[in-house]
């Protein structure tokens, strides 16, 4: 039995550190007995001969100098199992769902090794979302990691809730699994996904990870960890194809700035820890394929910038990690345009081995190139015309103008329950491009203007 | 007060690990707790010693063990480097897969060098001979190349016995008078740059393929380049376009703290392409350091070292090197990591006061050389550099462009009109210009230097212009200006544009990148003699040959088509009047 110290010296924020115990080992877990009864967890965050420092997951409200502090002797571990499926999680594990504990098939560390890089294979498989604007400018891959970059107000759980729905990998019938992590949403919103799951059924498929606003600030830094853990299992332990769903990671790095202030570390830009991009990529690194496994994790990280401001610590570092971003349009939103992409600024950059021949379609690069290089010069011309008018364009930058119009109202523009093809989507956009002079489209083959031009195909 | 071989942890914090009872040197490698993890001792306070350990911490408690290996972090020199794929302390991880399985665990250690694989060794000296450190003993095919088998550094005498055949890295091929065995390997420490004679001027530049990079801001071989930029940019991209393209003759590809994938996807299409000098395959000539992101921080900071030692290592045979080091932000944050660990008295957002001596030691041992044995051999380096908040003011990217001489400056605006390699031409620079250019001259064409001003002139023109039209819009501009406009913009979307992802496009040789800039500018000499005669704009904007020669790059034809498109330009102007 591990023995129980009651030599709590100090508490500060979610911090405890207690003195003269044996030998305890860095990470280790901890369970803190309160006077109340109740029992706390926590992880040794640094260790000495001295004094031992233990981050409290579940807040250190009620802990008093007389609580028992027991350490576990390992590190911590989770139960996992294929019952999983269907199940309804706390932010730390706990059945919420009044169904019963989990019966474990196996105990895995929470805290995942890395994949050996030598050991993934190149992600390549197109997944078909169904949406224009991710499939056709900025595609996802199976194994990828593509953060939905949002603000508050925006419709990004309605974005992610359509690819959960439509994401399929063209003429394979493999399992399908999602994974969901709340971190620190309203209840409101979680029953929103929670409805949805349910209606589509896609909750039978599914392990549900929740930790609402009022749960534990610090809990949240486990319960990505733990969804991650049930993801590794569900892919390479049981072949599934498994998309992870995160929200909202804003909230998680708040908690990792609580635990860094309370630590009175150095901070590196705006009170954030130093080490947040390594944090970070621990976790968004858990994404992947393995050679010779047909399991596959993608991940779909939700964050909101904090003042829409890209440049803020969270999206940044996010961005310099993830394989790309899509990222939400206030404009598009307000213009109610819906998903609001705005696919100048998002991006992907695992799309080039996804399409093309034997992917997509030949015509998919050039398409794309051209649509991004026409909608970014039609833009330009919105400036000019708030100054000049448009009559002071010639008739070529006009077309370019109404271009960029169409192009959001058409192509961006999709219902919440419409799945479009990936044929739809490129023709849809050489129908958009049609409207613009031929000798315009300087970035398309000659081969495939004539193959796929509505101009060529209507003879 | 310590002393001893071995001693106890007394604290453990992350990477950080403070032991007592043991006395290393600064820069030992320790082994750390029963599992023996690696580490590097990086400071020492009255008895006690604080380690990075390059592997994870957790589990490991005080009053563990900490052994003193009695020798600084090194790397192990010799035939088998190139095509290897390590860690940050160069463990192969292809053998570190065998061992563990998918996932990096702790606690491995793997030789960076094959122990069992035998190689064919040629002296090329003879009993009798006098040595000195750094001289070439003899050759081993490896790779696609010759390589040198170097005396180590150092070391001097008199040739006792040397045979021809086939060795292990660890079998002695021969012998000194002073009872050195000479062997196909040596081991080095990575924090020491490796002795050479010399430091030479690189007045050659390092070939790249890539338009926007040879033509206006050339970097040299020995020289040192800085990519910085906001995320998905084009670092990453271009670092690779030039590991794939560039005429060194040995690339180290070091990923530093960026992503998983990114390494796959170098593992997957590098043995698939050319060596476009030698025909060979592109993993012959690549040594790749892939320590993520998500991998051990310390062993991040040393990947940067190990990677470097490495390079050193080929240009004392005589080889023009080139290292990619992506990112050079995530070795500072690494840095950043230890020093905030050890509640040093940080610099400027966080990072410790010694980043600015770090990245110029660093850089300092890049350069062309004449080495210890005698040919001259080069160091390229190209940092990427990631600012936070793509802001370059940040201490990374400002300490590094006070030592780099080249700055290729990616901009997320020009990202975001997909406008490929997103390098800005309007801030970046490349000091080795007026170096070079003799070069250019004797190599590739006589007036390399003007049309390349010419082209610079044209840019910097549009922009001033550029602000005008803003304002009132192009047609409210007198003709000439609107055609200055128009070639400038022939400049920008078919010289610069360049996709990496297009066989043809991805490559352009120095000859097709001069005589496509050149067929541009005569396009544009015969446009002004038009508008002199007042042909309009739009005609010529609408020629036929104009639209041609933008899309000629993509052809399998180009070079020929360029050859015919200046007829073709007279002929369709002489349509006009011309
Ligand atoms: N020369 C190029 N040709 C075509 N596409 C390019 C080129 N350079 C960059 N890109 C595009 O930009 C994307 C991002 O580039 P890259 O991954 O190199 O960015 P990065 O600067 O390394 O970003 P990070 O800091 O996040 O690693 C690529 O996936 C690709 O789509
Ligand atoms: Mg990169």
């Amino acid at each position: 039995m591990a023995k129980e110290y009651h030599t709590i010296n100090q508490v500060a924020g979610p911090l405890v550190f207690v003195g003269k115990t044996e030998p305890i080992a860095y990470g280790e877990l901890v369970s803190i007995a309160l006077p109340d009864g109740s029992v706390k967890r926590g992880q040794v965050l640094d260790t000495s001969d001295d004094v031992v420092v233990i981050q409290v997951f579940e807040g250190t409200g009620g802990i008093d100098r007389a609580s028992g502090v027991k350490f576990l002797g390992e590190t911590i571990k989770m139960p996992v199992s294929k019952d999983m499926l269907g199940r309804i999680l706390s932010g730390s594990g706990d059945p919420l769902d009044k169904g019963p504990p989990i019966i474990p098939e196996k105990r895995l560390e929470i805290i995942g090794a890395a994949i050996n890089p030598y050991a993934r294979d190149n992600p390549q498989e197109f997944i078909q979302t169904g949406i224009s604007s991710i499939d056709g400018m900025n595609t996802l891959v199976r194994g990828q990691k593509l953060p939905i970059f949002s603000g508050s107000g925006l419709p990004h759980n309605d974005i992610a809730l359509q690819i959960a729905r439509q994401a399929k990998v063209l003429g394979e019938k493999d399992e399908f699994a999602v994974v969901f992590a709340a971190m620190g949403i309203t209840s409101e919103e979680a029953q929103y996904f929670m409805k949805d799951f349910e209606r589509t059924g896609a909750l039978k498929k599914a392990v549900v990870f929740l930790n609402l606003a009022d749960d534990p600030a610090i809990e949240r830094l486990l319960t990505p960890r733990l969804a991650l853990t049930t993801a590794e299992y569900l892919a390479f332990d049981l072949d599934m194809q498994v998309l992870v769903i995160l929200t909202d990671l804003t909230n998680y790095c708040e908690a990792l700035r609580q635990i860094g202030a309370a630590r009175e570390e150095v901070p590196a830009r705006r009170g954030y820890p130093g080490y947040m991009y390594t944090d970070l990529a621990s976790l968004y690194e858990r994404a992947g394929r393995i050679k010779g496994k047909k399991g596959s994790i993608t991940q779909c990280p939700i964050l909101s910038m904090p003042g829409d401001d890209i440049t803020h610590p969270i999206p940044d570092l996010t961005g310099y990690i993830t394989e790309g971003q899509i990222v939400a349009s206030r404009d598009l939103h307000r213009q109610g345009i819906y998903p609001p992409v705005a696919v100048e600024r998002s991006l992907s950059r695992l799309m080039g081995q996804g399409i093309g021949p034997g992917h997509t379609r030949e015509d998919h690069r050039a398409v794309s190139d051209q649509l991004y290089a026409a909608y970014a010069e039609g833009r330009d011309f919105r400036g000019l015309v708030a100054i000049v008018g448009k009559e002071a364009l010639s008739d070529r930058d006009r077309k370019f103008l109404d271009f960029a119009a169409a192009f959001e109202d058409r192509f961006v523009r999709q219902s919440k329950d419409e799945d479009r093809t990936i044929q739809q989507t490129l023709d849809l956009g050489w129908e958009l491009l049609s409207a613009l002079p031929v000798d315009a489209l300087t970035k398309i083959d000659r081969k495939f203007i004539e193959k796929y031009h509505p101009m060529n195909r209507k003879k | 007060m310590a002393s001893g071989k071995s001693g106890r942890i007394c604290r453990v914090a992350g990477p950080v690990v403070t032991a007592e009872g043991v006395s290393p040197r600064m820069y030992d490698v320790v082994l750390v707790g029963e599992l023996k993890l690696m580490g590097e001792v990086i400071k020492l306070v009255g008895d006690k010693t604080v380690i990075q350990v390059y592997e994870d911490t957790s589990g490991i408690r005080p009053g563990e063990v900490v052994v003193d290996t009695g020798a600084p972090l090194q790397v192990e020199l010799g035939p088998g480097l190139l095509s290897s794929v390590y860690d940050g302390v160069q463990r192969p991880l292809p053998v570190l897969m065998e061992k563990q399985g998918d996932f990096v665990s702790r606690g491995v250690t793997a030789p960076g060098l094959d122990r069992s694989k035998k190689w064919k060794f040629k002296p090329t000296v003879k009993k009798g001979d006098d040595l000195h450190g750094g001289m070439i003993v003899g050759e081993v095919p490896e790779g696609n190349i010759v390589h040198k088998v170097l005396l180590p550094p150092g070391v001097d005498g008199k040739v006792t016995s040397i045979s021809e055949g086939e060795f292990t890295v660890e079998e002695p091929v021969g012998t000194l008078d002073t009872g050195h065995a000479i062997k196909l390997a040596q081991n080095w420490p990575v924090r020491s740059p490796r002795p050479y004679m010399d430091k030479l001027l690189p007045d050659i530049p390092l070939v790249t393929g890539q338009r926007v990079l040879d033509m206006l801001f050339p970097l040299a071989k020995g020289g040192t380049a800085a990519i910085p930029g906001g995320f998905g940019t084009g670092k990453t991209v271009t670092s690779q376009q030039l590991s794939k393209w560039s005429d060194a003759q040995i690339v180290v590809y070091v990923g530093c703290g960026e992503r998983g994938n990114e390494m796959t996807e170098v593992l997957t299409t590098f043995p698939e392409l050319e060596d476009p000098k030698s025909g060979k395959p592109l993993m012959g000539r690549t040594v790749l350091i892939a320590n993520t992101s998500n991998m051990p921080v310390a062993a991040r900071e040393a990947s940067v070292y190990t990677g470097i030692t490495i390079a050193e290592y080929y240009r004392d045979m005589g080889y023009d090197v080139s290292l990619m080091a992506d990112s050079t932000s995530r070795w500072a944050e690494a840095m950043r990591e230890i020093s905030s660990r050890l509640e040093e008295m940080p610099g400027e957002e966080g990072y410790p006061a010694y980043l600015a001596s770090r990245l110029s030691e660093f850089y300092e041992r890049c350069g062309r050389v004449n080495t210890l044995a005698g040919p001259t051999g080069s160091i390229s380096v190209i940092g990427a550099v990631s600012p936070s908040g793509g802001d370059f003011s940040e201490p990374v990217t400002q300490n590094t462009l006070r030592i780099v001489k080249v700055f290729w400056a990616l901009d997320s605006k020009l990202r975001e009109r997909r406008h490929f390699p997103a390098i800005n031409w309007l801030t970046s620079y490349s000091l080795y210009n007026p170096i070079l250019e003799e070069w250019y001259r004797r190599n590739v064409a006589e007036d390399w230097g003007p049309l390349r001003l010419w082209a610079m002139e044209t840019l910097q023109k549009e922009s001033e212009l550029q602000e005008i039209v803003q304002l009132v819009g192009s047609d409210a501009l007198p003709e000439e200006q609107r055609l200055t406009l128009d070639v400038a913009r022939m400049i920008r979307e078919f010289f610069l544009q360049q996709s990496a992802y297009h066989a043809v496009d991805t490559y352009s040789p120095l000859k097709r990148q001069y005589e496509y800039m050149n067929a541009i500018r005569h396009f544009s000499d015969l446009s002004k003699k038009a508008i002199s005669l007042e042909v309009p704009l739009d005609k010529i904007v609408s020629l036929k040959v104009r639209a041609d020669l933008g899309k000629l790059k993509f052809e399998e034809t180009i070079d020929k088509d360029l050859k015919s498109i200046l007829p073709e330009m007279d002929r369709q102007f002489a349509e006009l009047g011309v």
